[in-house]
């Protein structure tokens, strides 16, 4: 049995994902950060939206939560705060991330709660059809955008470190192997964590916009990708249009849970006192 | 971890979907394409152990181990 | 019942009360009119009692929190009025369709939007009937006073232990916002229902498959029970399923559970009824102007009774056909349009006459106005 079958609900599989999408890739990295780390499904909770790649949850042999559309932060919230001992991760598309639930994303990071949620970045709606979402790239075609997209995308990174996340980084399901670490490192953040993995929708997004099949989209990824340490060497003109890979912010920061323990502790009656 | 040491791949073929990205990605053509586009091992010979299609399929179709591993080895051969 | 304190309370206070008596140890929230007091005394409390308080971003994500925090183990419950209850009502059927325990007590204000808020209503009615879409079932319990308010709390949350749902408290701006000199009962002695527990190994269980009561036993999340929990129509095992009869048989259950313990659900205070020509039929603060109203009406010979329901949904069908089988009228009075109205018609049928008494401007219906409305006809 592979590593990945480990953690799977094999009985559930094929998954609904189509052909070529990057979703399962995705989740092949995320199961084999989870491996490493050695935590027990017990102790894993995974939360996620809705949209293709929320479907994740009910693949994964874990504590699983499908909530409603957007709303995945705020649900794991709860049950983070409520038990902090479990390990807590959220899985979210970009719509359901940076659009409808906009406002628990920067929350999220702003309390700097100890989440490792993953953005599967595929640049649309993919459930619905192909609807153009705030991280479409300025002028592709969507259903909802038939002559180019005029809106201008979000960094998420960028507005995951603005927020307050702790440890924030970028992979792609190209980069598969470093995917897998950069879960596996956020994880282990004592804090709000947030990695976006770059993932290919070769049906509602590649079609339209010509970029071929799932795997000529895995290359598009390869040749737009620059690491984060090659970045550091060019001036900015040259990174227009390259997307920046790997660990992009990591600090420490007093955990939400810890200081919610710490305020408790500090306003108990102490012994004796009555 | 050397590279000639033999592999075995294995193919979970009712998972497939005939995406492609196995054989667009393997250095070595190992993988081909049967009639329906579904993963096949043509050149077992030529695996290197590289595991880029385990880690690139989105169905979780393929595994490669190498022959004398166990489940824990397998970790490290994929940590390259 | 031993009484160990006499206190003034006002209603917000005496729910928040009522919460941590019945075991809440996690609120999520936001801050709104008339409801606020309920967050305020639970953000004081809950820390000291080993709690969680939470102030959320919105109100949908405080009906998120308190959702995930029940499936994490955690009695929970939120307060709102009437704006942000209508923004819970996405997550309010979530956890109907996830059979999650949890409260939301809605502090009712004038709307439609931001209304009056901070004048009484009784405007969501309706709202807490039907204000999340699909068939569902739902519990609202209404109080009259402060300490029916306490007691109603304990009542929601068993309510949503037991049977496994979100249990609605409708309070108005007036059961909020009233002090009352009150005697709470000793905590120890209050019932306090929990949840059932899986009695299979964690092999064996199947998170949606009812008793014979139609409520599944209910595993936590992190207590060794791996399980998948989805807003998405599903079976028995917790995964989505969109067969026709798997889909039919989850409504149906969902709604049965409800129907077949509502005589236990339903709570409903009679007064004066036995020869009543003309019965008032209402509930929460209005209650107080009828009984007033029954009082004087009865001093000047007149036979009027008062049927008062502290369970708004499920309706008390029954209990109301019993009450008026001997009467000749029926009044409702209600702070809004007539939502109860529909539903009384609906009980009684045409074989009497049953007529509203209703007021929208922010203020409490008075019992000179309920007398006088009685006064047209008898």
């Amino acid at each position: 049995m592979s590593v990945v079958e480990k953690y799977l609900r094999v009985n559930k599989m094929p998954h609904i994902w189509c052909p070529g999408c990057g979703n399962g890739i995705v989740l092949g990295a995320f199961i084999r950060a989870i491996d490493k780390l050695g935590y027990s499904k017990e102790e894993t909770v995974v939360v996620s939206g809705i949209g293709c790649s929320s479907r994740a949850s009910g693949y994964l042999d874990f504590n699983t939560l499908h909530t409603t559309h957007g709303r995945a932060l705020a649900f794991a919230t709860g049950i983070k705060v409520t038990r902090p001992e479990l390990k807590v991760f959220v899985i979210m598309g970009d719509g359901d991330a940076t659009a409808i639930g906009g406002n628990h994303f920067i929350h999220a990071a702003r309390r700097n709660i100890d989440i490792t949620a993953i953005v599967f970045n595929n640049s649309i709606y993919g459930m619905t059809g192909g609807q153009y979402s705030p991280l479409t790239p300025p002028g592709s075609k969507a259903t909802t955008a038939p002559y180019g997209t005029l809106e201008k995308p979000f960094n998420i990174p960028e507005l995951a470190k603005a927020a307050g996340a702790t440890y924030v980084a970028r992979g792609t399901s190209y980069h598969a192997k470093m995917l897998s670490d950069l879960i596996y490192k956020g994880a282990q953040n004592k804090g709000f964590s947030m990695i976006e993995a770059i993932t290919q929708c070769p049906i509602s997004f590649g079609r339209r916009n010509k970029m071929g099949s799932g795997a000529d989209m895995l290359k598009w990824q390869k040749d737009i990708s620059i690491t984060v340490k090659a970045a550091g060497k060019l001036p900015p003109e040259k990174l227009e249009g390259k997307l920046i890979i790997g660990e992009i912010y990591n600090s420490e920061a007093p955990e939400f849970t810890e200081q919610y323990a710490e305020l408790v502790e500090r306003i108990s009656p102490k012994r004796g006192e009555g | 971890m050397s590279e000639d040491k033999k592999t075995q791949i294995f193919i979970k073929k009712e998972w497939c979907k005939s995406c492609g990205i196995c054989f667009a990605f393997c250095p070595k053509e190992v993988l081909q394409p049967d009639e329906l586009g579904k993963a096949v091992v043509v050149h077992p010979d030529k695996c290197i152990g590289c595991k880029i299609c385990e880690l690139h399929c989105p169905d979780f179709v393929i595994t490669v181990e190498k022959e004398e591993n166990n489940e824990n080895g397998q970790e490290k051969a994929s940590s390259r | 019942m031993k009484t160990v304190k006499r206190k003034l309370l006002q209603g917000n206070e005496a729910c928040a009360e009522g919460a941590l008596a019945a075991g809440v140890r996690f609120f999520a929230g936001y801050p709104i009119t008339p409801s606020t007091e309920i967050a305020e005394i639970m953000a004081a409390k809950l820390p000291r009692l080993g709690g969680r308080f939470l102030q959320m971003e919105d109100e949908i994500a405080g009906m998120a929190a308190i959702i995930g925090a029940s499936l994490a183990g955690t009695k929970s419950l939120t307060a709102t009025s009437g704006p942000g209850f209508s923004l819970k009502q996405e997550n309010f059927g979530y956890a109907i369709m996830t059979e999650t325990p949890c409260v939301v007590v809605d502090v009712q204000r004038g709307g439609p939007s931001t209304g009056l808020p901070t004048s009484p209503s009784q405007g969501d009615v309706m709202q807490a009937r039907w204000g999340t879409h699909g068939s569902h079932p739902v519990i609202a319990l209404s109080p009259a006073s402060v300490r029916e308010t306490f007691d109603l709390t304990v009542k929601a949350v068993n309510f949503s232990e037991k049977f496994r749902l979100p249990v609605v408290l409708l309070l108005d701006e007036v059961i909020g916002h009233m002090r009352e000199a009150i005697e709470l009962p000793d905590y120890d002695e209050i019932e306090i229902i929990d949840r059932k527990k899986p009695q299979v190994p964690p092999e064996e269980y199947l998170p949606y498959k009812a008793d014979e009561d139609g409520v599944p036993p209910m595993a936590n999340f992190g207590d060794g029970y791996r399980f998948h929990v989805t807003g998405l129509t599903h079976d028995e095992t917790g995964f989505p399923s969109n067969k026709p009869d798997v889909s039919a048989q989850l409504i149906k259950r969902l709604n049965d559970k409800i129907e077949k313990h509502k005589d236990e659900i339903i709570i409903t205070e009679g007064y004066q009824l036995e020869d009543a020509e003309v019965v008032i039929f209402c509930y929460g603060c209005v209650a107080r102007s009828a009984k007033r109203a029954v009082k004087e009406a009865r001093e000047s010979g007149k036979k009027v009774g008062l049927l008062r329901t502290a369970t708004i949904w499920p309706f008390p069908a029954q209990v109301l056909q019993k009450s008026v089988k001997d009467a000749k009228y029926v009044l409702v009075p209600e702070m809004n349009e007539g939502q109860l109205l529909e539903e009384v018609e609906r009980a009684i049928g045409c074989k009497l006459k049953v007529e509203g008494l209703n007021k929208i401007n922010g203020e409490l219906i008075t019992p000179s106005e309920i007398l006088e409305k009685i006064g047209e006809v008898i």
